[in-house]
This record gives structure tokens, sequence and C-alpha cells, in this order.
């Protein structure tokens, strides 16, 4: 184990050496939050409140950490993870923000969940220079490498995502009509704006309704009645997954047979396929970029089986089937790269240097071929998604890896 | 309802006036003193600034369930009004902030004015179901999709602060804070008159018996109608200055769990005690960063079965709150202090009040 | 047309979710004359016992009859443990222990079950005798259970000198102790059966809804709108008032996407439906104080 982490370790700095060769010949440079000992990263996630749901991920990452402290840390570094509940509140989030970057002194914010958390810290994080790194949430706004430089995203984004699913549309379904459900908030007017931008100007005569619902409604019945009387052929379903599962299986219910296409936050066959029945799942269509940890074809892959391990050992009784768990030992991975990659200059510009300097690394969970790349002028991680198909208990994909990068 | 039966009497003895001045002269020193030394950092200020706003909007829910008697489980909605009143005016309008303040809490009065003539005339489980559907339908109604260019829709507004005024050198965080302090020494000040106004004394018998204040000749409609207007008033004051601390609104930020908390920082500072509002905004304000902290505490120093969650502290801490002080951390205080004061060796030589039972 | 027909029938299933939740709030205020804001987190608790069930094996009604059982247990150890030591508070500070009960509640649920999301089989699904398009099985199902216990439960405070009991130590509990009706047993079995009643809502609307720890709050929400227009201290009156809402809420979104289809302007739609309930709710409300179905009478606390 020990010898092992030290190659990795060798590695690392060897790959820092090359990769840039001016500040790894500098001497250890420190910003607040790191030192020979420690690296102290900070968190704020929903514990409590209506995302509690997503509080999953932040207590992985923690894991994922944990994990790496026990293998030695990161160059020799032990990592402090500082994790607040946010309550998914808006100003609560910039509040604890500020308590982690005034008080707790950290070196940088790592995978604040939520659009509307992100929102509120956005500004703030830029004006104190603080890296606000992987951001979970797709929306758009988080890849400015001009306005907000120390912002970076981290997932696809889902107006990249959407305007994969538009181009897929005009391509292969004759005279679509389409018809939207989206929730009523930033995450789905995102989808929203990427699809509208995706169809081109001439096409959007071809949405012909656009239902909204709240998280507090307790069903979508309603929308998918008014979506089937629209004559809608096509369905785009931007929802989250209990309401992706009711919208499924309730479409199913009526006879409703559209060209049904889902957005990435809700493949899981755990939690929205199984639920919603897979006679019903059968042929919709996804974008995906992770493996969904459940899915039989992955259950050999090496990356699967590290994951099960970990979760066995540091997460145990925690439920597998909550795509939380896969998601946040993703992400946590992909700051440890770059903490590695940041080598002895653990200031906060470098961090951000290296977090937009990635080259095809392909990190855990990640589908082949799918992998983080970025530059200075690309603040946008992962670019690239796999179409799939629902398929028996498993997604079928079909075609190459997208990739939208270079824009 | 039953509300506490006894008239209150305010606690700070001192003249009122005089406390305000001394409060905001403390506030300015404190402050211009940090700003120069250092001392208090300046998040610190943020801190006390929201537990103050929080106070300020305990306050205005006491003014009508607190001494007029009337529950509202939809006091976040006005708070909600008042932020957003202050994002479209500085953000939209560029209006200073003297301008911008004063009409938030018109707005919110005339919403509060408007919503309460109707709907007060229902009584105990309807009015405050009533209210709770206020609470929910407000954040959702700024969504709507033709106040988009007006409210910024789901996404909210963002918005930049205004610099401290006349040129001083406070960062944004301590001029803030004393503009914080200031509109509560107005707020506190404004609420303590009225209560004690003939109006006020109006609100208190129709909580007592609404019977027997028609009876009186109270025209306990038009009360109960402008009691809700300034509460409103007063809470989307703090919702103003809450916006203005954040620099940013949203729909997200003022969900319906901030109307509860409101309320539930009403009842565990002390309902109907001014001072009670002060320690109930500052309850409200701290009790979930510490719930936070005390959970993961104890999961990490005991093996249990299960990881706590702030929300199962939060709720065991009410509870117990309630059973040890059911009149409210201020009155508990304070009836612990007047036991105190009774059984000093010589408390027997005023005629004292005798021991409520 | 035929859309109308589908919107109505989702309104009335959606309907029977509300008058169940409903029915469960009605039930503890006529028993103890408190808005149990921790009714929905209840239930949704409840629910979760009844899925442990399932997974170990009991099949849906065995399943639920012990989970109605335990359900029982709960609300009696709630009223024992938390509410009765604070019998003389303030009624707000009362309202202030069922927020925290809500926490409570919905934070354990999370802490055992976890979040994700769990699908809870239907026990209707081979009833295909009486198949439509426009109610499903279970559909038909909850509305057969919803009446069903709506029937037991007026002929429970009609009938039963238990009920007339129990109305009595809510109204009035000191001329009820007086009159030698035992007022502290009364209050908590009127918990234990409040939670019993809120765990069927449960276990029937787990099916449409899936079962996750915020399954209730949404339906709690309309479960209020519900009780508010059928009157809080009505079972036939919550149970009309949970179909009122349903129907209104989907009729509403219906008329806005055909106005919108006819003219292109943009009125109102799904996003609005509830906002646009409540509305309507509290203007009814101003007209008829005590609900819809209230005679001269007034409630109060």
């Amino acid at each position: 184990m020990t010898s092992r982490s030290f190659r990795l370790q060798a590695l690392a700095v060897l790959a820092a050496v090359l990769s840039c060769p001016v500040w790894a010949r500098a001497e250890k440079s420190y910003d607040p939050g790191a030192s020979d000992t420690e690296i102290r990263i900070g968190n704020t996630s929903p514990y409590s409140g209506p995302a509690s749901a997503y509080g999953n991920i932040g207590r992985t990452i923690e894991a994922v950490f944990r994990m790496a402290n026990d293998a030695g840390g990161v160059n020799g570094r032990r990592l402090t993870f500082l994790t607040y509940d946010d309550a998914y509140a808006p100003p609560r989030a910039l509040e604890m923000t500020r308590r982690l970057v005034e008080e707790d002194n950290v070196l940088v914010v790592f995978q604040t969940l939520g659009t509307a958390p992100n929102s509120a810290i956005h500004r703030y994080l830029n004006t104190k220079q603080v890296p606000q790194l992987f951001v979970a949430s797709g929306a758009t706004k988080w890849g400015q490498p001009k306005a907000f430089p120390w912002t970076i995203g981290l997932q696809p984004s889902y107006a990249t995502e959407a305007a994969v699913y538009a181009r897929h549309i005009l391509a292969n379904v004759p005279e679509p009509r389409i018809g939207i459900l989206m929730q009523n908030d930033d995450y789905g007017r995102d989808y929203l704006a990427g699809f509208m931008a995706g169809l081109g100007e001439a096409n959007q005569r071809l949405v012909v309704l656009r239902a909204t619902y709240e998280t507090t409604d307790p069903t979508v019945d309603s929308q998918i009645i008014a979506l089937k009387g629209s004559g809608a052929n096509v369905f785009f379903n931007i929802t989250t997954p209990k309401f992706a599962a009711q919208a499924i299986r309730k479409a199913a219910e009526i006879g409703w047979r559209p060209a049904h296409y889902l957005n990435g936050v809700s493949a899981s066959f755990a939690t929205v396929f199984k639920p919603a029945g897979l006679d019903a799942s059968q042929g919709i269509i996804l974008a995906l970029y992770r493996k969904d940890v459940t899915d039989p074809q992955w259950h050999d892959a090496p990356d699967v089986q590290a994951w099960r391990a970990f979760m066995a050992r540091y997460m145990p009784g925690a439920d597998p089937a909550d795509d939380g768990h896969n998601y946040g030992y993703m992400a946590a991975h992909v700051l440890l790269e770059v903490l590695r990659k940041s080598g002895d200059d653990l200031t906060r510009a470098n961090i951000m240097r290296q977090a937009a300097s990635l080259k095809q690394f392909a990190a855990p969970l990640l589908l082949p071929g799918v992998t983080l790349t970025t530059g200075r002028d690309d603040f946008f991680p992962i670019e690239s998604v796999r179409l799939g198909r629902v398929k028996g208990q498993s997604f079928e994909l079909f075609g190459d890896v997208i990739s939208v990068e270079n824009r | 309802m039953s509300a506490p039966s006894h008239i209150e009497r305010p606690a700070i003895t001192a003249h009122p006036l005089l406390t305000g001045a001394a409060a905001i002269a403390g506030a300015l020193a404190l402050a211009a003193g940090s700003e120069a030394t250092g001392i208090v950092a300046s998040y610190t200020f943020l801190h006390l600034s929201l537990a103050l706003v929080m106070g300020i909007a305990v306050l205005g829910l006491n003014v009508v369930t607190g001494y007029a008697g009337q529950i509202s489980l939809g006091h976040g909605a006005f708070f909600a009004i008042g932020a957003y009143a202050m994002a479209m005016a500085v953000g939209h309008a560029a209006a200073p902030i003297w301008i911008a303040l004063p009409l938030a809490a018109i707005v919110c009065f005339c919403a509060g004015f408007a919503f309460a003539r109707p709907i007060l005339r229902l009584e105990g489980p309807y009015l405050a179901l009533a209210t709770f559907a206020l609470a929910i339908a407000v954040p959702q109604a700024l969504k709507y999709r033709h106040l988009e260019p007006l409210t910024g829709g789901a996404t909210g507004l963002h918005f930049v602060k205004p610099d401290a005024p006349f040129g001083l050198p406070l960062s944004p965080d301590r001029w803030l804070f004393v503009l914080v302090v200031v509109v509560a020494v107005v707020a506190f000040g404004l609420v303590r008159n009225v209560v004690q106004s003939g109006f006020g004394r109006s609100m208190m018998a129709i909580r007592e018996n609404e019977t027997a204040a028609r009876a009186l000749g109270i025209d306990t409609a038009r009360v109960k109608g402008l009691a809700f207007a300034l509460s409103a008033a007063v809470t989307g004051v703090a919702g103003a200055l809450h916006a203005l601390l954040f620099e940013f609104v949203s729909p997200d930020s003022y969900r319906f769990d901030l109307s509860l908390a409101i309320f539930v920082g009403g009842v565990v500072g002390g309902i109907a005690t001014l001072p009670g509002a002060l320690v109930g905004g500052a309850f409200v304000h701290l009790v979930h960063r510490y719930a936070d902290a005390v959970a993961r505490a104890l999961s990490d120093t005991f093996d249990l079965p299960l990881t706590l969650q702030p929300a199962m502290i939060y709720g065991v801490v009410l509870i117990c709150l309630v059973y040890l002080a059911p009149s409210g951390i201020y009155g508990a205080a304070r009836e612990m202090v007047r036991r105190w004061w009774m059984s000093r060796p010589n408390a027997g030589r005023k005629p004292a009040a005798p021991n409520a039972p | 047309m035929e859309q109308l027909v589908q919107q109505l029938a989702a309104g009335l299933s959606n309907g029977a979710i509300y008058a169940l939740m409903a029915l469960a709030l009605v039930m503890i205020f006529v028993s103890t004359s408190h808005i149990n804001f921790a009714q929905g987190e209840m239930a949704m608790f409840s629910t979760y016992l009844a899925w442990a069930g399932m997974q170990s094996g009991l099949s849906f009604w065995p399943a639920l009859a012990v989970t109605v059982a335990a359900s029982f247990l709960i609300g009696i150890s709630v009223e024992r443990l938390v509410v009765r030591p604070l019998r003389d508070a303030p009624h707000l500070s009362i309202v202030v222990v069922f927020i925290a009960l809500l926490a409570i509640f919905h934070a354990f649920a999370g802490a055992i079950w976890g979040f994700a999301l769990k699908a809870v089989p239907s026990p209707f699904a081979d009833w295909t005798v009486v198949s439509n398009p426009y109610l499903g099985p279970h559909q038909l199902g909850m509305l057969a259970v919803t009446g069903m216990m709506l029937a037991a439960i007026l002929a429970f405070f009609r009938c039963t000198r238990l009920g007339l009991a129990m109305r009595a130590a809510a109204e009035n509990p000191t001329s009820a102790r007086l009159s030698g009706i035992p007022v502290d047993t009364l209050l908590a079995l009127g918990w234990g059966m409040a939670a019993g009643i809120g765990a069927v809502a449960g276990c029937l609307v787990a099916p449409v809804l899936y079962l996750e720890p915020g399954m209730m709050s949404g339906v709690l929400l309309y479960g209020f709108a519900a009780a508010l227009v059928g009157g809080i201290s009505n079972p036939a009156g919550a149970v009309a008032g949970g179909f009122i809402v349903g129907i209104v809420e989907n009729l509403v979104a219906f008329l806005g996407a055909r106005f919108e289809a006819a003219t292109g302007i943009y009125v109102f739609g799904t996003g609005e439906k509830l906002t646009l309930a409540l509305v309507i709710i509290v203007a009814m409300l101003v007209v008829k104080p005590g609900g819809l179905f209230s005679g001269h009478r007034r409630e109060r606390a």
C-alpha cells in the first residue's frame, strides 16, 4: 500500500514537473488553508431541507478524502474537509461559505451543491479570489473564465446535454411535435434554454407545449395528460428522479408513446426505471456520462469494483442504489487529481491553473471514452456524453462519444 | 388560542430614547473600532446583523401574533416581499437605501393590509392555515412568467449594495451592521410606542377576548387589519435588510420554512415581549449552525447506528425549550432573575408580589 | 373533451390522496383540537415501516395491518412523551412542538432508510374488472378505501359512545373531565387513531407518489387546503374538500393551457395551479369562514 502510494506520488510529482515546469521549480508556496501537513477544503451541502437527498454527495466526498488520508494524503499532506449544512437555502450557503473562507481559512471551496446556492456564492468567491471548484450543478454559468476566473464546473452542462437531444430529435424523428415537462426553477430553465438553442430559431415552433411542475406538486399526472393532449410525439422530460418515474409511469398508463428523451439527471435504474416499471421505460433515450453502478454491464469494470470496495469499507450501511455515492466518488477523485498536480505550489492561483489544465483525465466511473479536459478558455471539464437507450435492465449505448469540446 | 394573559411592561427601565441612542453609538463605536484594530472580524458583523434582522422579523410577527393574538404562519411571505422590493428598487431603479427601505415598508404595509382585511375574519386553525397558504403561494408567485423581467424568475436578482454613506471608512459588513442597528432601534421604538398606545391596548383587548373588545366599542376589524399591516411592514423591512446583506434575492431563499422559523423565533424567544424578539431572532439564526455542529460532533464521538442529522438536533432542542421555558427564553430568564431577586436575604423588606403558581 | 375527462379523472385520483391526508388532520383536530403539522411526516414514517415489512416478505395488507398497529402505538407514545407534558403550555408553543416533530420524523426516516426513491407495490394491481382508460385500478382502490375510511370515521364519531366522548373531551376538556370522561386516555387514543389513519393514507399514496422522506410534505399542503375547504372538524367535508382541490387545480391547469393554445397568450398554467387553488380557497373562506360545509357555527382552536 505505502510503496504503491509512494509510486503514485512520485508519478504525480513527475507529472506536475512535466506539465508546469515554471511553477514546479518554485519553492513550496502556500495560500491560506495549505501547509506542509494539511490542505483545507470547504464545502456546503444540503444536509437538511428540501434537497437533503443530495446530502449523500457531501458525505461520500468526506469518505473518499478519509480514504486518501489513510493512504498517506496528497503529496504527504492530510486533507481536511469542512462541510456545513446549507439546507439548500442560498443565503445560508453564502453565510456558510463566508465562514469557510474567513473563519476556517479553507484553501478552496469544492462541490457546493445546486444552482441556487452556487449562484449566491459565485460573486463572493470571485471577489475574494477563492477557487469555487467543480460546482455540483450543470448550469452554463460556471464556465465563464473571463468574467468569473475562480469558478469551474464539472458535469456536462445542462445546455450542452439538451442541445444533444435537440439535434438527435431533428435528425431522427420525422415531423417532430415536441412536448416538454420541466421543473420550474433554474435547472429546468437551463435545460430549456439549451434545448431551444439546439433546435435553432427556425425549429422552435416544433415545441407544442411546455408544462412545468413545482417540487411541492404531489404528482405530475395532470401535466402528462396535458402533454398527451397537445398531440406531441416527442417528449423531452426535464425532471428529477421522483417526477421522472411518475412521468414515465403515467405516460404508459394513459397510452402516450412518444419518442421519450429523459435528462441525464435521472439516469438511474434503481431510482427511476425500476420504480416506474421497466416495461414502461424501454426505449427511453438519455445522454450519459457516468456508469450506472447498478447496471449489470459494468458489474466487473475495475472502477466499479474499486467503488464497491470503497463503499464496503468507508460507507458501510449506505444505500448503494443512491446515485449520490457514485457521483461524489467521481467528483472527489477529480479534486484529488488537481491537488496532486499542484504539487507543493498550493496557492489558489496555481490550483485554478491546474484545474484549468486537465488533459483527458479519466476519472473513475465515467463512461469509456468520456474524460475531463480543460483549458484556459474552457471551464467545462466534462463535455462529452454518449447516447444510451433503456434496454432490458441496462443502458444500450449507441453512436460515438458526442463531444462538444473546443466550441 | 391562549396567549400570555399578563400585560407586558417594558423590561428596559432607562429612557427608551437614551437606550436607542446608546445602542446606535455602541454599534458605531464597535464598527469603527474594529475597522481600525481588526479586533472583531468583518464576518462576525454579518452574523450580528443576521441575528438582528431575524430579531426584527420576529418583532414584526410579535405585533400581530403576540400583542393582537392572531396567529400567522406566513410572515416569511412579507419578508420575501420586502426583500424583493429592496432588490428591485436598488437593482432596477438604483434607488438609494434611504428611499428603498421605507419603500419596502410601505409595500409590505399595503400587502399586509390587503391580505389582512378578508383573512382576519378567520379564526384559530383556519387563520393558521390561510396564512400558511400565503407562505407557500408567494415564492411560487414570484416565479410567475410575466413577472420575470421584474423578479428574475426562478434565478432571482443580483444587485450591488451601495457603499457606506458620507464616505465612512467602514467595510460593507460593518456599515451594514450599523444600518441594521439603526433600523432595529427605530423598529423596536416604534413597536414599543404602538404597544403602549391606545391602539396597543385595543390589540391586547382583542387578544384577551374579541367579543368583549367589540362590546367595548373597539373596531376590531380595523385594529386587527392595521396590526397585521404594521406587522407585515416591520417583517418586510427585515427582509429588505436581509436582501441588502446578501445582495441577492431568489424564491428559494424564502421558502415556507422561513415562515416557520420566524414563528418559532417568536415563541421560543418569548411571545409578546420586545426583548424576546431579539432572543428569538438570535435563536433561529444560530440554531441551525450549531445543530449541524452538534450532530457532527455526536456522530464522530459515539459509534451510533445511524448518522445524526441537524434536523434531529433542531427538533429535540425545540421540544426541550418549549418544555423548559413555556413562556420563551426571555420569559424564563426574567422569571429566574425575579426569583433570585426575591430570594435575597433582605428581600422581605419591600412588599413582594405574590408568587405566580 | 377527452383531455378534459382525463384531467378530471386525474384530479379525482389526486383528490383521493388529499382527502386521505385531510382525514388524518381532521381526526387529530376533532380529538385533540390541534392541527398537527407533523401528521404528514408521521404518515411517511409509517409508510417506511410498511415498506420494511414488505421487504421482509409480508404482502401489502398484512404489512399495512402491522403498520397501522405500530403507528397507533407511535401516536400514543408521541402524545404521552411529548404532548402531554405540555398540556398547560400556551397553544402557540404546541405549534412549535409540531414543527419540531416534523423535523424529527423527516430526519429519522432519511437517516434510517436513505433518500433514494422506493417503489411500493399497489395492492389493487389485479383489479382489472372495471378497467377504463381514465382511472387505473390503484386509483379506484384509493377511492374505495377513502369512502370506507370516511364511513368508518363518521360512524365512529356519530354512533359510538367512545367517539362522542372523544369529541366532548376535545371541545371542552374541563367539563368533560367533570362528567367523568377519561380525557387523558381519549386524547392519547385520538393521537393513536390519527396516526393509524395517516398510516393508511401513506401506504395508499406511496404506490402513486413513490416513497422517499419528502413524500408527504407536498401532500400535507394540499391536505391542509382540503381541510380548509371542507372544514377542519368535518370528516365528510374534508374528503369533499380533497376532491374539490384536486379537481380545481387540474381545471386551472387545463383552462390555462387551452387559453394559451387558443390565443397564444400565457396567462396561467401548471406553474400557477397551486397558487391559484390557494387563492380560490382563501377567497372562498372569506365568504364562508368555517369551511364550505359549515353551518353558521364557527370553530375555535
